[in-house]
C-alpha cells in the first residue's frame, strides 16, 4: 500500500504532471505530519499506517501549497469527501489536482477527474458510525436544561484559537464571519456568549457540508467534543433533507412546508 | 534571600485551606476531562497528581484570555467612562512549574518594563507563585537549553520540590514568598541539607540559545520559514497554550448605548493580526508570520527585552494539531 503511494507519488513528480504531492510522513516522536514532497527521490518519506487520519485536505486551498504548483494529494475517504464538496463549492476546476485515492479497505483508487470523485464519494455515502450514534444518543437522552449545561461547560473551555475553523477543509473563507465587524455579527472574546456564539455559527455554516473527518476535535488543544455537535447536524439533515446533493442552508424551493421561508 | 524549609506533602491541603480562609482565591492543577487545568481549588485533593505540564498555563490568572478594561455610556455627543469593577481577591497558585514561572520574567518585561500596564500590575502584585520542581519531563521540554532548569527557583515566590520521606523542601524566595510562609509558620519547619538535586528531572540541553539569537537577524529571508511552515494551518493553539506570549487585541462590546471594553489575547499565527484598514497585510502569508513567532522569541525580545520569549515548556509542540514542534525546528535553525 505504502510503496503503491510512494511509486504513483514518484510517477507525477517525475513527469511533470504535479509540482507537489500531499502526503503523510513520520513526524516527531510517534507522530505523523503532512509532507509536501516536491522531488522524485522524496517519495519514499511518505507513509501510510493508521495513524495517518488528519484532513490534508485543509492545505488544497493554503496559498503558500497552490503556489508550488498542481498539486496531488494522497486521500482517504474524508479527504475525497472533503474534495468532492469544494468541487461542488467550485473551489476547484478540472485538472486543478490530482488524488491519489485509497478506499476505506486500504486499496489505491484511481479517481482521474472530479467526476469519478464525485461518483466514488456518491457510492460511499457518509453514515454514522454506531459508536457515533450512540454518542449522540446520550446527548439525546438530556433534558434541555442537561444539555445546555453540558455544552456550556465544554465551551467554557474554549480560548478562541479557532484550530477548529483552521484544521477544517470547509473553513477556507477568507473573511471568516466572527471577523466581519461592521457590525461585529459574533462575539470575539473568549467568554461564554463568544463561545456560545461561535461555536453555534460554525456548526450551522457547516451544515450539510460537514464530512465527519473529526479534525476539529483532534485539533481542539482543550478537547470540546465538537464533532457531537457537526454529527447532530447531519443526523437531522438525513432525515430532513435526505442525501440532497444540494447543502441545506443553501437549498431554497418554493414549496417549502415553512411559511417564513416563501 | 532564599530560605530553606521543610513541609509535608499532608500540609498543603492545610495551606490551601489557611489561604482559603484568609480570603485568598487559591488556583492549582486539576484534572478535567483529559486536560490539566489551573481552576480554583478548595483542597488539595483535588489537585491532579501525575502530570508532566498542564494543558494551559497560569497565565490565565494574571494574563487572562478576555478581562474588562473599562466600562462606557455613548449620550448625544459625549462618552463617559467608568472604571473595570474592582479586582478580584489576591490569588496563590500552586503548582506552576519552574519552566512557567520563568515566564514572568518575559510576561513583566512587555507589560512594566517601559510603561506599567495597571490592569496587570494590580493582578502580578496581587499574585504569588508556589512554584513545584519537576521529577520528570517528557521530548518536548527543553527548559536547559533556554536558560531554566527544572528546579530554577526564578519567578517563583516559593518553590517546592519534592524529596525524601514525603516532604517538600520549600524554596521561600522573595518577601510574598516569605510573607505566605509566615503566616502559616507552624507548616514549615527548618530544612536539614537535603540534596534537591538528585530529585529534579535530566533535562539535556539541545541547543546553544545565544547561538540561535546571533544567527536570526541574518536569516529574515531564509527558505527556512517556507519549509517549516508549509503544513501550518495559522490557527493561534501555539500562541494561546504559551505562557510567555503576551499579545492582544482590544473589543469594544455594546449593548445600545453602553458598552464594554475588553482586552482578549491575540495570536501572530493569525492573518488578520496584522491586516491593515487598507486592506493591505505586511505579513500575507503563514511563514512570515512563522518567522515573527521565532523571531519575537528568540531576537527581538533578547534584543530589546533582554529575555528570550520561550522557556522550554514544550506546549506549543505538544498541542499543535499538525505537529510544529518548535525544539526541532529551532535545532534546524541552529544548524544552517
Amino acid at each position: 500500500m505504502q510503496d503503491k503511494i510512494r511509486q504513483k507519488a514518484r510517477e507525477l513528480l517525475s513527469s511533470g504532471a504535479v509540482k507537489v504531492v500531499i502526503g503523510y510522513g513520520e513526524g516527531t516522536g510517534s507522530r505523523v505530519r503532512a509532507l509536501f514532497i516536491q522531488k522524485p527521490e522524496d517519495a519514499d518519506r511518505l507513509i501510510m499506517d493508521e495513524r495517518c487520519v488528519q484532513n490534508l485536505a485543509v492545505y488544497l486551498t493554503k496559498h503558500e501549497v497552490r503556489a508550488i504548483g498542481k498539486p496531488a494529494i494522497v486521500a482517504r475517504m474524508h479527504v475525497i469527501r472533503s474534495i468532492n464538496q469544494l468541487t461542488y463549492e467550485e473551489q476547484f476546476n478540472e485538472g486543478d489536482i490530482a488524488v491519489i485515492g485509497i478506499s476505506d479497505s486500504n486499496e489505491i483508487v484511481d479517481l482521474p477527474d472530479l467526476k469519478s470523485i464525485k461518483e466514488y464519494a456518491a457510492g460511499n455515502p457518509l453514515v454514522l458510525t454506531a459508536e457515533e450514534k450512540a454518542d449522540l444518543g446520550k446527548l439525546e437522552t438530556m433534558t434541555r436544561e442537561e444539555r445546555w449545561n453540558y455544552w456550556i461547560e465544554e465551551l467554557s473551555n474554549c480560548i478562541k484559537c479557532y484550530a477548529c475553523r483552521a484544521s477544517c477543509p470547509m473553513c477556507y473563507c477568507p473573511r471568516c464571519t466572527v471577523e466581519v465587524n461592521q457590525p461585529q455579527w459574533i462575539s470575539v472574546p473568549a467568554h461564554e456568549i463568544g463561545n456560545v456564539e461561535w461555536h453555534i455559527m460554525r456548526a450551522m455554516h457547516l451544515a450539510g457540508r460537514c464530512v465527519n473527518c473529526g479534525e476539529c476535535t483532534r485539533a481542539c488543544p482543550v478537547k470540546i467534543p465538537l464533532r457531537l455537535l457537526n454529527q447532530r447536524i447531519i443526523a437531522d439533515i438525513a432525515v430532513n433533507f435526505g442525501q440532497s446533493e444540494e447543502y441545506a442552508l443553501a437549498a431554497f424551493n418554493p414549496n417549502d412546508k415553512e411559511d417564513f421561508i416563501r | 534571600m532564599t530560605d530553606k524549609k521543610i513541609m509535608k506533602k499532608g500540609s498543603l491541603d492545610e495551606l490551601i485551606k489557611k489561604l482559603k480562609s484568609g480570603g485568598k482565591r487559591v488556583f492549582a492543577p486539576v484534572e478535567k476531562g483529559g486536560k490539566i487545568l489551573f481552576e480554583e481549588v478548595d483542597s488539595a485533593s483535588a489537585m491532579a497528581a501525575d502530570y508532566v505540564q498542564t494543558t494551559l498555563s497560569a497565565k490565565d490568572v494574571i494574563l487572562p484570555r478576555c478581562e474588562e478594561m473599562m466600562r462606557f455610556t455613548t449620550g448625544q455627543g459625549t462618552v463617559s467612562m467608568e472604571k473595570a469593577p474592582d479586582m478580584p481577591p489576591p490569588a496563590v497558585v500552586i503548582g506552576v512549574r519552574p519552566c512557567d514561572a520563568r515566564s514572568l520574567a518575559v510576561v513583566n518585561a512587555v507589560y512594566l518594563k517601559d510603561y506599567s500596564d495597571a490592569l496587570y500590575k494590580s493582578k502580578i502584585d496581587n499574585t504569588t507563585i508556589i512554584g513545584i520542581s519537576c521529577a520528570k519531563c517528557d521530548e518536548y521540554c527543553f527548559c536547559t537549553s533556554v536558560n531554566g532548569n527544572p528546579g530554577d527557583t526564578e519567578g517563583s515566590d516559593i518553590l517546592l520540590t519534592e524529596v525524601d520521606g514525603g516532604n517538600y523542601l520549600a524554596e521561600i524566595i522573595t518577601e510574598k514568598g516569605k510573607a505566605l510562609a509566615d503566616s502559616a509558620p507552624e507548616l514549615f519547619t527548618a530544612a536539614g541539607g537535603e540534596d534537591k538535586a538528585k530529585h529534579l528531572a535530566d533535562v539535556k540541553v539541545q541547543f546553544d540559545v545565544r547561538a540561535v539569537t546571533a544567527k536570526l537577524p541574518g536569516m529574515f529571508d531564509g527558505e527556512v520559514w517556507i519549509t517549516q511552515s508549509l503544513r501550518c494551518i495559522g490557527c493561534g493553539t501555539c500562541s494561546y497554550v504559551c505562557p510567555a506570549c503576551t499579545c492582544f487585541d482590544i473589543q469594544d462590546e455594546t449593548d445600545g448605548n453602553r458598552g464594554v471594553r475588553l482586552r482578549c489575547w491575540d495570536s501572530c499565527g493569525f492573518g488578520i493580526f496584522t491586516l491593515h484598514t487598507s486592506g493591505h497585510n505586511p505579513r500575507e502569508v503563514q511563514s512570515q508570520r512563522w518567522r515573527q513567532r521565532i523571531m519575537h522569541k528568540f531576537s527581538y525580545q533578547p534584543d530589546q527585552l533582554q529575555v528570550t520569549g520561550c522557556v522550554g515548556c514544550g506546549r506549543c509542540s505538544r498541542a499543535c494539531p499538525v505537529d510544529m514542534n518548535i525544539l526541532q525546528h529551532i535545532k534546524e535553525i541552529e544548524a544552517q
